[in-house]
């Protein structure tokens, strides 16, 4: 999405110059981000360079040293607990480990939001959860804990967990790590499907490169501590950024943009 | 000479800022406990584990604990013809001091701490991260029914060890040692009143809100440990000095309300 478009659409996340430093080293150096209602927002970025952190301001679980973190408008680096939990309501998570209480069963994980957080009766509640099993072709595993599930299985019970209230804005920290091909074209399948589903604004953490770019609306990378260009996936790709296009180049192979250059290989 | 003045304002001002954060997290976990919604099954499940699940250890800590009170007062009273008074001896004691005090050193080393564990590696995988971003407040689901749960339990774990106790003496006392059944009672019946009682219950119950401060406190602040708490190792050694911290709270604490209430 280009600079015009951007200043019209209705934003719901904004970053602007945040900062964060963890001791003396300096993670964050000023980061300008905007998400805009319904789009999905990849960041990507090596490994290290501070992609979950961004994603951690964007929950509220870090406060940057400078700068504002608004959502809906709202800056919640300088809000109160309570103003934050509000914040909050309208979130899913789907966290890299995924995150799951594992002292309780799967069907308990998912229902944990809906019995905290609505006053549904036990009954609402199990109908809800089942329809979110069905949702993520999760059949029979309610009773089951969260080490009897493989990774795929879990990754899916978590965003089941993240779906459940309909939030409005959905995280996920590296959906696919650790999953295979197949596992991972199975997450890709099931976002795409809950999105077009519930509508929902999703910020990907990934270096799922270049898989990723196709459900992606912008694509920003993360180098250096800052956004280096917050672009749809095809203007990445053709962007003429040194560090874009140095990543797209170690992650997608040389780009060659004249007749010129790939001759002279 | 610099470096060793630097290396204790950083010791200083690190602990200083763990009391700061554990005095506001026990001030924010009172103010979840009284205010509403109330949750009754989250404080049973807890006062099941805390309490419950306690009582076979209070009862043979409780039990042995009197023997010994009846087996050393009867050697030390016999010296002064006082065998008489075993009852009265074994009961003070134990309402007074031993009962509070050992039974909390047998709840910190049952249930404190499984708490620290508990909280420390849901800390440490993110779990208590996903309640706070799914708006489910940790301190009200998780702290609050511990909270709840331990200064109920604590007392009457206290009386459990203290009837136990006194029952254990007579089994010593009366059974073995011949010591009069009835002048065992009648003694116990004589010399104990209710600010005894009172001292006991008063130490259980602030026994009880200090290990479970400790224990969910240690846990829930466990990246913030010094030296790291990160990973198993992490939650082990913070488990362990939990246990240290709260035993010798309790043992301080025991003196200062001793101190004051007699």
């Amino acid at each position: 999405m280009t600079k015009e478009t951007t200043d019209v659409c209705p934003v719901v996340i904004e970053l602007v110059g945040v900062e964060k430093n963890f001791d003396s080293q300096k993670v964050l150096a000023g980061v300008d981000l905007r998400v805009c209602e319904g789009t999905t927002t990849v960041i990507v970025g090596g490994s290290g360079e501070g992609k979950s952190v961004i994603l951690k301001h964007m929950l509220g679980l870090v406060k940057p040293d400078a700068g504002q973190v608004k959502i809906f408008d709202r800056d919640i680096a300088k809000a109160t607990a309570r103003e934050l939990k509000d914040v909050r309501r309208d979130f899913g998570v789907l966290f890299q480990n995924v995150a799951l209480f594992d002292s309780m069963t799967i069907f308990d994980n998912v229902a944990l939001p809906l019995r905290e957080r609505t006053h549904d009766s036990p009954q609402q509640i199990a109908i809800r959860v089942e329809e979110l099993f069905d949702m993520m072709d999760l059949p029979g595993v309610g009773a089951k804990y969260p080490a009897q599930l493989s990774g795929g299985m879990q990754k899916r019970v978590g965003l089941a967990r993240a779906l459940s209230l309909n939030p409005k804005i959905v995280f996920f920290d590296e959906p696919t790590t650790g999953l295979d091909v197949h596992k991972s074209n199975e997450m890709y399948r099931l976002f795409h499907h809950t999105q077009a589903r519930v509508g929902y604004t999703a910020v990907i953490v990934s270096h799922d490169v270049p898989k990723i770019f196709k459900l992606s609306d912008q694509v920003a990378l993360l180098a250096k501590g800052v956004i280096q260009g917050q672009l749809s996936p095809e203007e990445f790709q053709r962007s003429e950024n040194p560090l874009i296009r140095e990543f797209v180049e170690t992650t997608m192979g040389p780009i060659y943009s004249s007749e010129r250059e790939e001759s002279a290989l | 000479m610099f470096f060793l003045f630097e290396k204790i304002g950083d010791h200083i001002l690190y602990y200083l800022d763990y009391a700061g954060r554990i005095t506001i997290f026990l001030g924010q976990c009172l103010c979840r406990v009284i205010t509403p919604p109330y949750k009754i099954f989250p404080v049973l499940q807890q006062i099941n584990f805390i309490g419950a699940r306690s009582i076979f250890v209070i009862f043979f800590t409780g039990g042995f604990t009197g023997m010994v009170l009846a087996l050393q007062g009867y050697y030390t009273l016999r010296k002064f013809g006082s065998e008489g008074l075993l009852g009265s001896a074994v009961a003070l004691s134990l309402l007074r001091e031993l009962g509070p005090v050992l039974a909390a050193l047998m709840v910190i080393g049952r249930a404190g701490s499984a708490i620290t564990a508990e909280i420390g590696i849901m800390r440490n995988t993110e779990q208590i991260d996903a309640l706070e971003c799914m708006a489910v407040d940790p301190l009200r689901y998780l702290m609050a029914p511990k909270f709840i749960a331990a200064v109920i339990s604590m007392p009457l774990l206290t009386a459990i060890f203290d009837v136990v106790g006194i029952f254990g003496g007579y089994l010593v006392g009366g059974l073995m040692l011949g010591v009069n059944g009835g002048t065992y009672f009648q003694g116990m019946y004589h010399s104990v009143d209710w600010n005894d009682i009172e001292m006991g219950l008063i130490k259980s119950l602030v026994f009880g809100l200090l290990i479970v401060w400790i224990s969910t406190a240690k846990g829930y602040f466990l990246n913030w440990e010094r030296g790291g708490g990160f990973g198993a190792e992490g939650v082990s050694r913070t488990t362990t000095s939990s246990v240290v911290l709260a035993s010798v709270t309790v043992l301080v604490w025991d003196y200062l309300l001793s101190a004051i209430l007699l």
